[in-house]
């Protein structure tokens, strides 16, 4: 492994207080749906596809959920920022 | 010209009991809206698909002109950017796409199918709030069902209040896409008390009144109306003071209510000491806590046919199998009695392909059609006897009436025990089997039955159709749907008699066995055991612990002197009528 390369995932903990609801489920799609390849999120033992609201509401993340964010590829480093970002700022609700 | 706003007072069929006061949600004349599946061939499939992608695009651009419409810093219009963003969704639109292409089937059937399963998967979630979400995917799929089918239509799997349906009629794949928990009470213009609309209201203990003829005609959405289930009344736009009575009958029949379960369970054991086993009828597995609360001694009858409903394939043996080693497992050590499947299951999965029958009561079903479909019926017949292994359970073979029948499906189920064998799974064989006694040749022939079954068990309300010649569903000729006629009586003194002589054991599962002023005539005739819907089991415990089973010996000779349905009747309230008269409802 290169100690170099930055980290593909992050873990982050869901602040907001209605926890991961459409819209802000929305935005986190907005942001995956521009990525390279696949973007995760992952709870526990079960993961949703990013781009795809419906999937991470499927997840039920309610508040204080700690969930991980994961890119496929390195390129899509920005995206993963975003995204922790944003899930970190509770979505600015 | 009376105003719109008048109390309006039907009376019709008390179908099942309790009182509830709401808002109306009337279902069009068609009955629910359901969705229709029909194949697509090949070549027509990216033409669908391009169907499908040009209601999204129409639904996106409705909700777009809203959006505009909507100041920029309005919460609702964020709803509504979701809802945009939702319409292209991969688990929405992209499922929907793969579905049409991989079935071969409409888009209205592949977005249906697709929302069906992620509601399932919002309904398993814990937190409230997150449940809710399914709303705004529904909301979503709406939009889009709308401009494929395009109506305006309301989606009744979308109702978001508790309402009282009003229907002209519901049909069982009907009443199996409702969201049963948004509906307090149903009042249909059609149907009897046995129809499925009754059987269904008081499996979920809410209150039905049916054959109200043209209900559907006055009650508008959104009215204000009473339905009793006791008394068979309706009471539209009630004024102030019916409000207010009927408020109060509320009340005191939900305290009725809460009196009589409290001593249900204890068994049933009469005045001098005969005790009988009080069974309830269920169709779902959610039932069973009901049926427990209530004092029921077991399942006299599962009904299976659910999960046969509304869906496009028939469900596999794994699905079969969890369902019910759930029931059986939470009824053990009582026993649970599986029916198999008691309807045309072509027909139930899809009415687009099955050819229609002049006559589906006389028509392929139940065990005809299990017998012609030995790849359902052993599916179904491998998940029993797996779950046989998890605690008490029994087969009820229906709609038995040839010897053939019972014989052959006896054989099938040694079949099925041997590859279960083979397969190296866990089941049971050594369970009891029984023939469903509900068509008169089985009557007739019951000596020869008996011989290859463990038990009979009656199912009064077919056996009195079939013996009487009468549609219960029909509300022309449903007042001669009589248990009491001296026909069926003899009937099933002549079925219990040969039970006792080839000593095998005697239930019923009708109607019959749930109402109150049949059960001296029933104890008289040497029944072992009696199954209903369960919120009939209380009061039937009473009864027969009031009743004095040699009293009723004697009885069922005076009984059997009968000529009419109601000099029989008379003569139970004549003999019985203090006892009866104690119930503080009819019905």
């Amino acid at each position: 492994m290169n100690r170099s390369q930055p980290a593909l995932s992050r873990e982050v903990t869901i602040v907001n207080e209605l926890g991961l609801h459409a819209r802000s489920a929305a935005k986190i799609a907005g942001l995956a749906n521009r990525s390279k390849a696949s973007v995760w999120i992952q709870k526990g033992d079960e993961k949703a596809d990013a781009s795809s609201i419906v999937d991470i509401l499927t997840l039920a993340c309610e508040k204080g959920t700690k969930i991980a964010i994961r890119i496929e590829n390195k390129s899509d480093f920005s995206i993963l920022e975003d995204i922790t970002e944003l899930v970190e700022s509770g979505f600015g609700e | 010209m009376e105003k719109e706003t008048q109390e309006i007072i039907i009376k019709g069929i008390n179908a099942s009991p309790g009182i509830c006061i709401g808002k109306a949600y009337l279902v069009d004349s068609e009955g629910v809206e359901l969705v229709p599946k029909y194949r697509i061939q090949d070549k027509e499939l990216s033409n669908e698909v391009k169907r499908f992608k040009a209601a999204v695009k129409n639904a996106k651009d409705e909700l777009r002109k809203i959006v505009e419409k909507s100041p920029e810093e309005l919460q609702h219009a964020h709803i509504l950017e979701t809802h945009m963003a939702l319409l292209k969704d991969k688990m929405l639109y992209g499922r929907t796409i793969e579905t049409v292409k991989q079935e071969s089937v409409n888009a209205e059937w592949a977005l249906k199918k697709v929302v069906s399963n992620l509601i399932e998967v919002f309904q398993t979630m814990t937190d409230p709030y997150l449940k809710e979400r399914s709303a705004d995917v529904v909301q979503v799929a709406d939009s889009i069902m709308h401009n494929l089918v395009g109506t305006k239509k309301v989606n009744i799997a979308a109702i978001d209040k508790r309402v009282i349906l009003v229907a002209q009629d519901l049909t069982p794949a009907e009443t199996s896409q409702i969201n049963l928990e948004r509906v307090m009470g149903f009042i249909t213009d059609r149907g009897g008390k046995a129809s499925h609309t009754g059987i269904i209201a008081r499996s979920l203990e809410i209150p039905a009144v049916v054959g109200l003829k043209n209900a559907t005609a006055s009650i508008r959405s959104d009215d204000l109306i009473i339905v009793d289930g006791n008394s068979g009344t309706v009471i539209i736009r009630p004024a102030e003071d019916n409000l207010v009575r009927y408020e109060e009958r509320k009340i005191d029949y939900e305290e009725y209510k809460a009196v009589i379960t409290s001593e249900s369970k204890a068994p049933a054991e009469s005045a001098d000491g005969v005790s009988l086993a009080v069974m309830g009828n269920i169709e779902l597995p959610e039932e069973v806590f009901a049926l427990l609360n209530y004092g029921g001694d077991g399942i006299g009858l599962y009904r299976t046919e659910f999960q046969y409903f509304n869906r496009p394939d028939f469900p596999d043996e794994a699905e079969l199998f969890d369902k019910y080693k759930d029931v059986v497992e939470a009824m053990h050590p009582k026993p649970v009695t599986i029916r198999t499947l008691d309807i045309n299951g072509d027909k139930a999965l899809n009415k687009q392909f099955s050819v229609e029958e002049a006559n589906p009561a006389l028509g392929l079903r139940a065990i005809r059609y299990c017998l012609k479909k030995p790849r359902v019926f052993k599916d179904q017949l491998r998940a029993i006897l797996r779950a046989a292994a998890f605690g008490n359970t029994r087969i009820l073979f229906p709609m038995i009436s040839t010897y053939f029948e019972i014989r052959e499906a006896n054989r099938i189920l040694d079949e099925v025990a041997e590859s279960l064998e083979k397969d190296g799974l866990p089941y049971n064989r050594d369970i009891e089997i029984g023939a469903m006694i509900e068509v008169p040749s089985a009557v007739i022939m019951a000596d020869v039955i008996a011989e290859t079954v463990d038990f009979f068990s009656i199912g009064t309300n077919d056996l009195i159709q079939y013996a009487l010649a009468i549609d219960r569903g029909n509300e022309q000729v449903a007042h001669l749907f009589q248990p009491l006629d001296p026909a069926i009586i003899r009937m099933l003194k002549h079925v219990a008699d040969v039970a006792r002589e080839k000593d095998i054991k005697i239930f019923m599962c009708g109607e019959m066995a749930g109402t109150p002023h049949h059960i001296p005539l029933l104890l008289g005739i040497g029944m072992d055991e009696l199954s209903m819907n369960p919120q009939s089991i209380p009061d039937i415990k009473r009864v027969i612990r009031s009743l004095n089973v040699a009293d009723t010996r004697s009885f069922m000779k005076e009984v059997l002197k009968q000529t009419t349905a109601k000099s029989t009747f008379e003569l139970i309230k004549d003999t019985y009528g203090d006892i009866l008269a104690e119930r503080l409802y009819s019905g």
